[in-house]
């Protein structure tokens, strides 16, 4: 039989060059326990804050808390003005400021002739998502509560947030604009679409759930926002529901109450209330943030 | 050349369809005469090019090109890679307006009124001239809805939209392998299945004209038969032009053939390649009998 074996020198050599260089194997590891060690601090501070607040917050936590409104004593006090404010804020906001931002994302993306100035408009949008909240509540104050004569009321604040979280939906949207195939828009176009209908009815589906995430997102940005509502003039303390129809009502909203209740002397305020708060805050913006995941996964599926 | 009666008056109403509203077309409507003698009077002219350079920028992509392109003929252009073909593809159903830096210059008349006349419209110039890409494109939704996209947008009158879907889906020898499927999404279809999707899309607004970019560069022998098949059927509606890179496939499937191929000129010390027509004549010719070398040379493997 003249089958051809290796001999085993030759394996043991080819062995030893297939094996990695001890320095090589150090540097990696290195990098990866250097990765590594970013990441368990990051878990590490966000665990410690939820263990924390949830410590202090879930004891006092009960349904009358939910449904009572303010009180000056600390075991009858409860957020139900300002629940209501936060959630007709967010609607609020996401009627003002998904059209919006939408519209202004498609026209950048697929009307927009690419000159100067729409590269000086695409910059500054850029710029304006990191701009101060603070920043935002006095522009807010200055035209809608004054200029616009709206006064401080649930419809100023909703604008301000909206102001906040557009630059944020408009560069979102843009980048899941972006990321729509040009085949798609070149196979519409070839069957007589006018640049319009492709984008309508074929662009903006195909976007739809990365707008949607965007959207979401920043929406459970501007839900914790709280400069920007104290300058427009939301409320500390209210004693009435608010609804996302009754424009010119007065709002709060609750990172102002948790902002209030942390600045009382008393131990069963600072401590008690404010966590309780911020725990009912932390569990609107989970809840927002999975309805993101539940709609960007039900919309990709559907392609 | 004698300027024919009907071929006037095909034009006129051509123009009129292509354009806006305005039904007075004055005096300004040029009709143009075929530029090649027409010696065979049953296939009537299509697409009449002249002297047609595209540019990108300053520097042509293509230049100086003539040729006339007639009805009911499968009529391939060929070439080595980068010399054009595709650019110029694009100049019949106005795809590269879609490109801001490119220009095309010299005259392209469909049916002889002229196809970059400024009240034509491209949408509308679109809707009579589809196109099906190089790598299939179905649109990110289910099969019945990528048919009925085209005729939806054109607003075409259709008394059943199913049937419709059909029709067009048995025209490109799909029905059989998707009827069950409607409603499924086109991405699960295969590359072959999804190509012939693409050509039942284009079919499906019921063009005059159906341009081809390298329909088959991405599709296996089999999926490649099948699609030559049915663009041999397809013309006895439809005219047909295919940019291919397959010799094989122009001399088995077309009418005409165009060999292109990139010229090096020297421009202020640089050397820019653009793309010239070096031959154009019935397929046969090209592939047996050549007149220029270079065509020879292509076509026998001996470049590119």
């Amino acid at each position: 039989m003249d089958v051809i074996s290796t001999p085993r020198s030759n394996a043991r050599k080819a062995l030893d060059q297939l094996g990695r260089p001890a320095e090589r194997r150090f540097g990696e590891l290195a990098f990866r326990g250097l990765l590594l060690f970013g990441t368990i601090i990051a878990c590490l501070v966000l665990g410690v804050l939820l263990v924390s607040v949830g410590m202090d917050g879930i004891p006092r936590l009960n349904a009358a808390f939910l449904t009572e409104y303010s009180s000056r004593f600390a075991d009858e006090t409860g957020i139900r003005a300002q629940l209501t404010g936060t959630l007709s804020l967010m609607v609020l906001v996401a009627l003002i400021a998904c059209p919006i931002g939408v519209g202004a994302a498609i026209y950048l993306e697929e009307f927009a002739p690419r000159n100067r100035f729409t590269r000086l408009i695409e910059v500054n949008i850029a710029n304006l998502a990191g701009v101060p909240s603070i920043v935002y509540g006095l522009l807010g104050l200055a035209v809608f509560v004054y200029f616009l004569s709206v006064g401080r009321h649930l419809l100023a604040g909703a604008a301000t947030l909206a102001l906040l979280v557009l630059p944020v939906i408009i560069v979102a949207g843009r980048e899941a604009i972006k990321a729509v195939p040009q085949e798609i828009r070149a196979g519409g176009l070839a069957l007589g679409a006018t640049r319009w209908q492709v984008a309508s009815r074929q662009v903006l589906p195909a976007a739809l759930p990365g707008m949607l995430t965007g959207t979401i997102l920043s929406l459970s940005r501007a839900i914790g926002e709280t400069a920007p509502l104290l300058a427009v003039g939301a409320a500390f303390s209210i004693r009435q529901n608010v609804k996302p129809w009754e424009l010119f009502s007065d709002f709060s909203a609750l990172p102002i109450v948790i902002y209030q209740y942390a600045s009382f002397p008393g131990e069963d305020f600072r401590v008690e209330a404010a966590s309780a708060g911020i725990v009912v805050l932390l569990a609107v913006l989970l809840l927002m943030n999975s309805v993101a995941i539940v709609l960007r996964n039900r919309y990709s599926r559907r392609t | 050349m004698v300027e024919k009666a009907t071929t006037e008056t095909r034009s006129r109403t051509d123009v009129a369809e292509l354009g806006d509203e305005e039904k007075d077309l004055g005096p300004k409507v040029e009709v143009s005469e075929p530029s090649t003698p027409v010696d065979e009077q049953s296939h009537r002219t299509v697409f009449d090019v002249r002297d047609v350079t595209v540019r990108y920028g300053s520097f042509p992509a293509i230049r100086d090109v003539t040729m006339a392109i007639r009805e009911h003929e499968i009529t391939a252009l060929i070439g080595p890679s980068g010399c054009g073909k595709s650019t110029y593809l694009r100049c019949f159903n106005r795809m590269n307006d879609l490109i801001p830096s490119a220009r095309v210059e010299g005259t392209i008349t469909y049916h002889g009124a002229d196809l970059y006349a400024k009240k034509v419209d491209p949408v509308e110039v679109r809707r009579r001239i589809g196109m099906v890409f190089q790598s299939p494109n179905p649109f990110p939704k289910s099969i019945y809805e990528n048919i009925a996209f085209g005729p939806k947008v054109n607003n075409m009158q259709v008394d059943s939209m199913d049937d419709l879907v059909e029709q067009s889906l048995r025209r490109a020898a799909l029905w059989e392998e998707v009827k069950d499927k409607l409603g499924d999404s086109a991405y699960g279809l295969s590359g072959g299945q999804q190509q012939r999707l693409c050509i039942a899309r284009a079919i499906a607004v019921d063009p005059d004209v159906i341009l081809m970019d390298e329909p088959c560069s991405s599709l296996d022998p089999i999926a490649t038969g099948r699609i030559e098949d049915l663009m041999r059927e397809l013309t006895e509606r439809y005219t047909i032009v295919i940019v291919t890179h397959n010799m094989q496939q122009a001399a088995r499937a077309s009418d005409r053939t165009a060999f292109i191929t990139t010229e090096v000129q020297n421009d202020e010390g640089k050397d820019r390649r653009s793309g010239r027509l070096i031959e154009f004549d019935l397929t046969e010719t090209i592939f047996q009998n050549p007149s220029d070398e270079r065509t020879e040379d292509y076509v026998t493997g001996r470049f590119g």
